[in-house]
């Protein structure tokens, strides 16, 4: 069988059911075999597009994304890609070609050493060097992007290896010597952990985006239950149980409410379940949770211990471990902290001066009107005030780029979630700056009808950085505007064939977004935001998470 | 402080240059690094010397681990035999000869070539021994070094 049919009937084996990508030269002869299989294929615009979109779909759905491009720059493009999967740990394997293996090293036209390139940012990677080995590539890559801690892996397929005649022999396990994840957690170090639960006054659960990967939030809402804990999330955490649930408090961090940060710092114990105590997290690492003991269950030794002092280090899958550690507590009410938690809930609640037109009052009624839709976001003020403001209700349901921060991720991402989910909502909180990344995506959706909704919050500046210009650079707004006053969006995306609408004023809002609702077009809404408006609470870099800038400064 | 780890990995081509990443992209300071085959063809014994602390082995440690194609990481700062092997040619006229032969038959070491004014010396052993022994092979005019770098194996019936 030809190499290139027998990796595709390997796709299908996985399950694979699309492939986000762009074809070209070095890998015809795998987008010829595709032609006649039953996994669908979406060209998108751009290779960083098709890796979002791989990565929104791993997101959204839990299952292994997939992307394929050619050699050279098709390769090159998806580094953006690759590398926000890798920071947020999204299961997604991206196929590349490559020249012919006679060629590579030669310089050859759209030539690219990609798994050199790639080697920092996937959890893996592969150059097909042999085509009897290539079966059993596909097999491992699969394998490694979706067990322990999901990453992407790459593999690069040389053009000759992929016309060569193979022997169709799909391996049905994976031996690999040097990776074996640890799923269960030690048993002694879970019961010291349910001694100091038991043992704590005031209990917090941190939750990460690794309890929702490990499909863990039954577990993390029984063991707040019973132990009457609140629970924070990270950004990536976020929906990991209901944040209309009267335990969770939401974010925490550099632009966590108020009540949640300063609820980690009076806590005594810190259940952190998949996170990694990121620096947008913490805030100033020494004074994060000062009198508090921290338990970190995560499945990555690596990152237990890396970044914040940890009293009980427990390695593992988080459903598991949470399972096995419900076996060792008991219900246990905890009024006093309670009442302090929702004193501290009334006192300092997250709030805006809600006079012009302000982005928090946009979100606020996307919240309202589309309470359960997938939501996706790009980087900056739209993913703070989304975060802020957007309450998740479902695990997968809020899909952004946190740890590596990509702009032009939001929108993608909604395409890959809505590929995955044709009869949801998917709606892409965007900037303008952001959304301009990767705009050409319109055309994708337009061409396949990917209803996806995009409200961008448009203030015409580079927002985020703004505000740290305003607040950081005595208001030297250096090179932050772009204008995007002056554009109209609405245009834009009727000259790709979608529909848009320009919102001037609250009062049009509610209006625009019921309309369109049940439109089944692709849809951009350009809401002209009031450019002033800051994202707050803002825990300044460096400060402890208690010192809180605040609106009124 | 100075650590060494041991680290069986694959025998694939890619290996080396993959922890040599890590290693710059975490910061770690490498003092040496070898790489051989052990008493299995698929896998390869590196043998890697760290400066830093101990956080900062822990992370090299797990960090390691972490790479698909590295089967197992052990620090054996302790608890293990080290070698390392140095050649040296050193100026020898004839006048100073028999003397530098003396003193590498002190240190067990070996004279592996001759020339009109110069020796090549083959000299294994420890750190402390070999600094040592370059160190007296200084008055006599070093032309050229080259280390091994260091191999270590972890005592008794325990692997490493």
């Amino acid at each position: 069988m030809r190499a290139a049919n027998a990796l595709v009937k390997a796709l299908e084996e996985e399950g694979v059911e699309v492939i986000f990508g762009i074809p070209g030269g070095a890998i015809l002869e795998v987008y010829d075999a595709l032609y006649d299989s039953s996994i669908a294929h979406i060209t998108m615009r751009h290779e960083q597009a098709a890796v979002h979109a791989a990565d929104g779909y791993a997101r959204a759905t839990g299952k292994v994304g997939v992307a394929m491009t050619t050699s050279g720059p098709g390769a090159t493009n998806t580094v953006t890609g690759i590398a926000t999967a890798y920071m947020d740990s999204s299961s997604i394997v991206v196929l590349t070609g490559q020249v012919p293996r006679p060629m590579i090293g030669n310089d050859a036209f759209q030539e690219a050493d990609i798994t050199g390139v790639t080697m920092p940012i996937t959890k893996h990677n592969y150059l097909v060097t042999d085509p009897k080995k290539l079966l059993r590539i596909v097999k491992e890559a699969f394998y490694i992007a979706s067990t322990g801690r999901p990453g992407p892996v790459l593999v690069d397929l040389p053009k000759d290896v992929t016309v060569a005649d193979i022997e169709y022999n799909y391996p049905k396990k994976v031996e690999l010597l040097g990776y074996k994840p640890n799923y269960d957690g030690h048993p002694k170090q879970i019961e010291k952990a349910a001694e100091l639960i038991m043992k704590s006054e005031r209990p917090i659960i941190l939750a990460g985006g690794g309890v929702k990967i490990s499909n863990a939030s039954q577990e993390l809402l029984e063991l707040a239950e019973t132990i009457s804990a609140f629970v924070v999330t990270t950004l990536l955490g976020k929906g990991a149980i209901p944040e209309t649930h009267p335990l969770c408090l939401g974010m925490i961090g550099m632009h966590g409410s108020k009540y949640a940060n300063y609820a980690v710092q009076e806590s005594d114990l810190v259940i952190a379940v998949g996170c990694r105590f990121s620096d947008r997290t913490t805030g100033k690492v020494s004074a994060f949770a000062p009198n508090a003991k921290i338990i970190h269950i995560d499945i990555d030794p690596a990152e237990i211990g890396k970044n914040v002092r940890v009293d009980v280090p427990i390695v593992g899958d988080a459903k598991r471990v949470l399972t096995k550690l419900k076996q060792h507590i008991q219900y246990k009410q905890r009024k006093q902290w309670e009442d302090r938690v929702n004193e501290l809930r009334r006192k300092y609640p997250l709030k805006y001066k809600n006079e012009g037109f302000k982005p928090q009052y946009v979100v606020e009624k996307i919240c309202e009107i589309f309470p359960d839709a997938i939501v996706t976001t790009e980087v900056g003020q739209n993913q703070m005030w989304a975060a802020q403001y957007y309450k998740a209700k479902y695990p997968r349901q809020f899909i952004t780029s946190g740890g590596l921060g990509t702009m032009g991720f939001g929108f993608p991402a909604a395409i890959g979630a809505q590929i995955a989910f044709p009869n949801k909502t998917v709606i892409d909180i965007a900037g303008d700056g952001s959304f301009l990344m990767n705009i050409q995506e319109l055309a994708t959706c337009v061409y396949y009808s990917i209803p996806v909704r995009v409200f961008i919050l448009n203030n015409g500046f580079l927002g985020m950085v703004r505000q740290w210009q305003q607040l950081f650079y005595r208001k030297r707004y250096s090179a932050t505007c772009i204008g995007c006053k002056d554009v109209s969006f609405e245009k834009i995306a009727r000259g790709f064939g979608a529909v848009g609408y320009t919102v001037e004023k609250p009062s049009e809002v509610e209006d625009v977004l019921k309309e369109v609702k049940d439109v089944d077009d692709p849809v951009v809404v350009d809401f002209r935001v009031d450019y002033q408006a800051n994202v707050y609470p803002f825990v300044p870099p460096g400060a402890a998470l208690n010192e809180v800038i605040d609106e009124e400064g | 402080m100075r650590y060494t780890i041991s680290a069986l990995v694959e025998n694939k081509p890619g290996v080396l240059a993959r922890v040599a990443s890590l290693f710059r992209r975490r910061g770690f300071n490498i003092d040496s690094l070898t790489v051989g085959r052990t008493e299995k063809d698929e896998i390869s014994r590196m043998t890697i010397v760290v400066d830093g602390d101990e956080r900062v082995v822990e992370q090299v440690t797990k960090q390691l681990n972490k790479l698909i194609d590295v089967i197992k990481v052990s620090d054996i700062t302790d608890n293990a035999v080290e070698r390392e092997l140095c050649l040296i040619k050193v100026h020898a006229p004839p006048e100073k000869r028999s003397e530098i032969v003396e003193l590498a038959n002190i240190f067990r070491a070996r004279i592996v070539d001759v020339a009109r004014d110069s020796f090549i010396i083959e000299v294994t052993g420890d750190e402390d021994k070999i600094e040592a022994f370059i160190d007296l092979m200084r008055q006599y005019g070093i032309k050229e070094l080259a280390r091994s770098g260091k191999v270590a194996m972890v005592r008794g019936a325990k692997k490493g």
